[in-house]
């Protein structure tokens, strides 16, 4: 049962991990259009470089 | 004048009623009355806001080749630093500093899209963007938290026990607390207000449940208990969010959508102080000011012409589509549209004053004749707020009388708290309005009301406005055949002479046509175009400025062109129908609607259309009181009235109606007036509106079963007190998964 002292805290760990990654993607607007997005992909304008900002 | 030579030639000129986008997009257009006040002072600081970002409106945009086509093309335009197209909001932001929107609408006309301007101010990330990226956070939070203590709470159901089990409970309380604190916010503060008041709300049973469930777990983990409701704690702040974030979506959408639309008026007048030209706010207009107004513009307050001469187009007004003569001393609405010449107007009065303020108080009228709507889930939540707290409080009391064990008895009542969980009122409804809503926009249909499916959903009969609903209100020539060929090159040249709607449609029609030398052109406001050609003397106008007779009873409106030497020629011109007009009639009727057509425009032109679209019963030259009258005495016949309608004559019947749809191209005040707003130019989203309304009202029906389908097993076993944590976690996850698959239906 040792291991549980392991596993619990990776657990949360890493579920805290993607909290922090999810409450990065909303403060960085990444859920602003959504749409837009899953149609961008298909675009093969920056394909070969990234799009300069 | 008019018998200047015996070859009198004439423009009939006529249904010009310039088409509305275009004259926003280009700032003509002043919004009459009642939105002109809030619009100027949102324009005073608008510049501070828009700084260099112009934010422009994609209807049709839909795609990937739609964004990379729209981008290119702006970026392309000299003076764009950068664009961005979102296509969830169908919008594109432009970051070039001294450019407008004037510049780019045609940029983006040039490679096939739509576009129409919007006030950044009114768009801009306001209060209801910081709420749903809150309710988006506090789902996070609870996700997260649910997800974790459900890994937890898995051991426990399988079997940990003693000291493994009050770990797993005090991690999971560890985690659960500070959540259900945190997301739990917005129910525990809309349950108070609700208490404050004397209600009981949604809500009340919401915060109820969640903290005697936070409550309860705590103190038998204290005791070592077996069971702990943290997991249910958790799941339920998690779905109740989603359903409440989906709500806040669609509220956004729709109020972002009317204050993009109030957006796409700007209200300015051009004053005149002592000759000079000044632009200033319509809102700021005094009685006795002097206004020039361009040919092509609204005009924006009542007054009395005292220079130039023009024609008319009363169209949003009265619905008539044949344009009225305006000289000195004759007396203007504001709201009417300047057609052929300058003119320098008195202003009477101005705002709320003036004769739009007047329907306004109609419209009131109506809104209130209307009454309050309830919607399917205020009534379902009425039902069951009361029915939950007595189950609870029931069963509370009974096993207190039964075995006298306190911390049994408030278990029990945790668990029916817990298992009549909200979920088909809190996000059921929420997912069928989202899908719906998100179907129609697609379609092109923005909803701007709440209640506005269901109600459309029960309609029944369909009233249309003529012209600007079933019409374009824009001309086209009928035929060009009475033209012999020899004058059509002549024709088309007179045509390009002039701006008037008329003109433009027989220059359109004769496109493929060299255009003749003419010299002397002279365009006389009101009546029409002279001018020389090859020594004769050419007229294209009204029928009474070259002495002609015209016959007012036919449904086409005309233009004369006389040559001298040729018998004068009668050009026959017609309302084009809007696209999709006839396959929205059909469609409506084969849906077994009732159609109806009401009109302000003269018996033999609404007689004409109702024959192409197949209406047997239409009514000619109702005036707007009369319309509100005729949609007040087919509800009192029982009859559940969709109103389709534009113009200002067609407000108070929308605001009449059960439920109401306005085209963008509509004035402001018929757009406030009405629950839906068509944004492409196409009629047929109207009926596919109707059939998608009634799918969505049977959606929630149906979910509103599934829910009480599940208590009915799920609330015997908890009042018997054989409820654990994990069926509770079932029920309730279950539930909201099979009311949120089945809305979800509604999208393909």
């Amino acid at each position: 049962m040792e291991i549980l002292s392991i596993l619990i805290p990776v657990s949360l760990g890493l579920g805290a991990a993607g909290l922090v990654a999810f409450i990065w993607a909303l403060r960085s607007r990444q859920f602003e259009d959504p749409k837009g997005d899953a149609e961008r992909i298909l675009s093969d304008k920056w394909d070969d470089r990234p799009k300069p900002d | 004048m008019a018998r200047h030579s015996g070859s009198g030639w004439t423009i009939s000129q006529d249904p010009g009623r310039t088409d509305m986008t275009d004259l926003t997009a280009s700032g003509f257009s002043a919004c009459p009355a009642c939105d002109a006040a809030p619009l100027a002072q949102r324009l005073a600081h608008r510049a501070d806001v828009a700084q260099g970002t112009v934010i422009l409106s994609l209807p049709t945009a839909h795609c990937a080749t739609c964004i990379t086509d729209v981008e290119t093309a702006l970026t392309a335009h000299p003076g764009v630093r950068a664009a961005r197209v979102n296509l969830t909001l169908r919008r594109v932001t432009v970051d070039a500093p001294g450019l407008n929107a004037d510049d780019l609408i045609p940029v983006l006309a040039g490679v096939g899209y739509e576009a129409h301007e919007l006030d950044p101010d009114a768009l801009s990330a306001t209060t209801a963007d910081r709420q749903g990226r809150d309710l988006l956070m506090r789902i996070g939070v609870s996700g997260f938290a649910m997800m974790n203590i459900m890994i937890l709470s898995v051991a426990v159901w399988s079997g940990a026990e003693s000291a493994t089990r009050d770990l797993f409970h005090w991690i999971s309380g560890a985690i659960a607390l500070p959540t259900v604190f945190f997301a739990g916010q917005p129910f525990f503060r809309s349950a108070w207000a609700a208490i404050r008041v004397g209600r009981l709300g949604m809500d009340v049973p919401i915060s109820l449940a969640l903290i005697l469930a936070s409550a309860i777990s705590v103190y038998e983990t204290m005791q070592s208990g077996h069971h702990a409701y943290f997991d249910a704690a958790a799941m339920l702040c998690f779905f109740l969010l989603i359903g409440r974030y989906l709500d806040h979506r669609t509220r956004a959408i729709a109020r972002s959508a009317a204050a993009e639309l109030t957006a796409l008026e700007v209200p300015r007048a051009t004053l005149l102080v002592d000759g000079a030209e000044q632009t200033v706010p319509v809102a700021s207009l005094r009685p006795g000011d002097l206004i020039r107004i361009r040919p092509g513009a609204r005009i924006p307050a009542d007054g009395e012409i005292t220079e130039g001469r023009s024609e008319i187009d009363r169209a949003l007004l009265t619905g008539e589509t044949l344009p009225v003569l305006a000289a000195p001393g004759q007396m203007l609405s504001a709201g009417e549209v300047n057609l052929t010449g300058p003119l320098t107007l008195r202003v009477t009065a101005a705002g709320r004053d003036s004769s739009l303020a007047r329907l306004t108080a109609l419209v009131e009228a109506a809104e209130a004749a209307r009454g309050r709507y309830t919607s399917l889930a205020e009534r379902a939540s009425r039902l069951y707020s009361p029915s939950v707290h007595l189950m609870a409080l029931c069963s509370f009391a009974g096993w207190i009388w039964a075995t006298g064990d306190l911390r049994l008895a408030v278990n029990i009542a945790a668990a029916v708290l817990i298992v009549t969980c909200p979920c088909a009122l809190g996000l059921a409804v929420p997912a069928v309005a989202t899908a719906a809503s998100g179907r129609l926009f697609r379609r092109g249909l923005l909803i701007k009301d709440g209640t506005a499916l269901e109600r459309l959903a029960e309609v029944d009969t369909v009233v249309f406005d003529k012209t600007g609903t079933l019409t374009l209100g824009r001309p086209t020539l009928v035929s060009a055949d009475p033209l012999p060929t020899g004058l059509r090159p002549v024709a088309r040249a007179m045509a390009l002479a002039s701006a008037h709607p008329l003109s433009a449609a027989l220059a359109a029609a004769l496109a493929d046509h060299p255009a003749a030398d003419l010299t002397d052109v002279t365009e006389h406001p009101g009546f029409g175009v002279s001018a020389h050609w090859r020594g004769r003397m050419i007229r294209l106008g009204r029928a009474d400025w070259l002495g002609l007779a015209d016959d007012e009873e036919r449904p086409t409106s005309a233009a004369w062109l006389a040559v001298e030497g040729h018998a004068p020629v009668r050009l026959e011109f017609t309302d084009e129908l809007r696209p999709g007009a006839a396959d929205c009639v059909a469609m409506l009727r084969k849906a077994g609607l009732r159609v109806v057509l009401i009109s302000g425009d003269r018996q033999a032109a609404v007689a004409d259309l109702a024959a192409r679209l197949g209406i047997t019963d239409f009514h000619a030259s109702v005036d707007p009181q009369g319309k509100e009258a005729m949609v007040a005495d087919l509800a009192a016949g029982g009859a559940r009235v969709l109103m389709v309608g534009d113009g200002l004559n067609d407000t108070a019947a929308l605001a009449r109606a059960h439920a109401s749809i306005s085209p963008a191209s509509a004035l402001d005040a018929a757009r406030v007036a009405s629950d839906m707003v068509l944004t492409g130019s196409d009629l047929v989203p109207v009926a596919e509106a109707v059939a998608t309304a009634r799918r969505a009202t049977r959606r929630i029906q149906e979910n509103f079963a599934i829910s009480i389908a599940y208590n009915i097993v799920a609330v015997p076993l908890a009042v018997a007190g054989m409820v654990t944590p994990l069926i509770a976690a079932l029920a309730m996850s279950l539930s909201s998964i099979t009311v949120t698959l089945n809305a979800l239906r509604l999208r393909d």
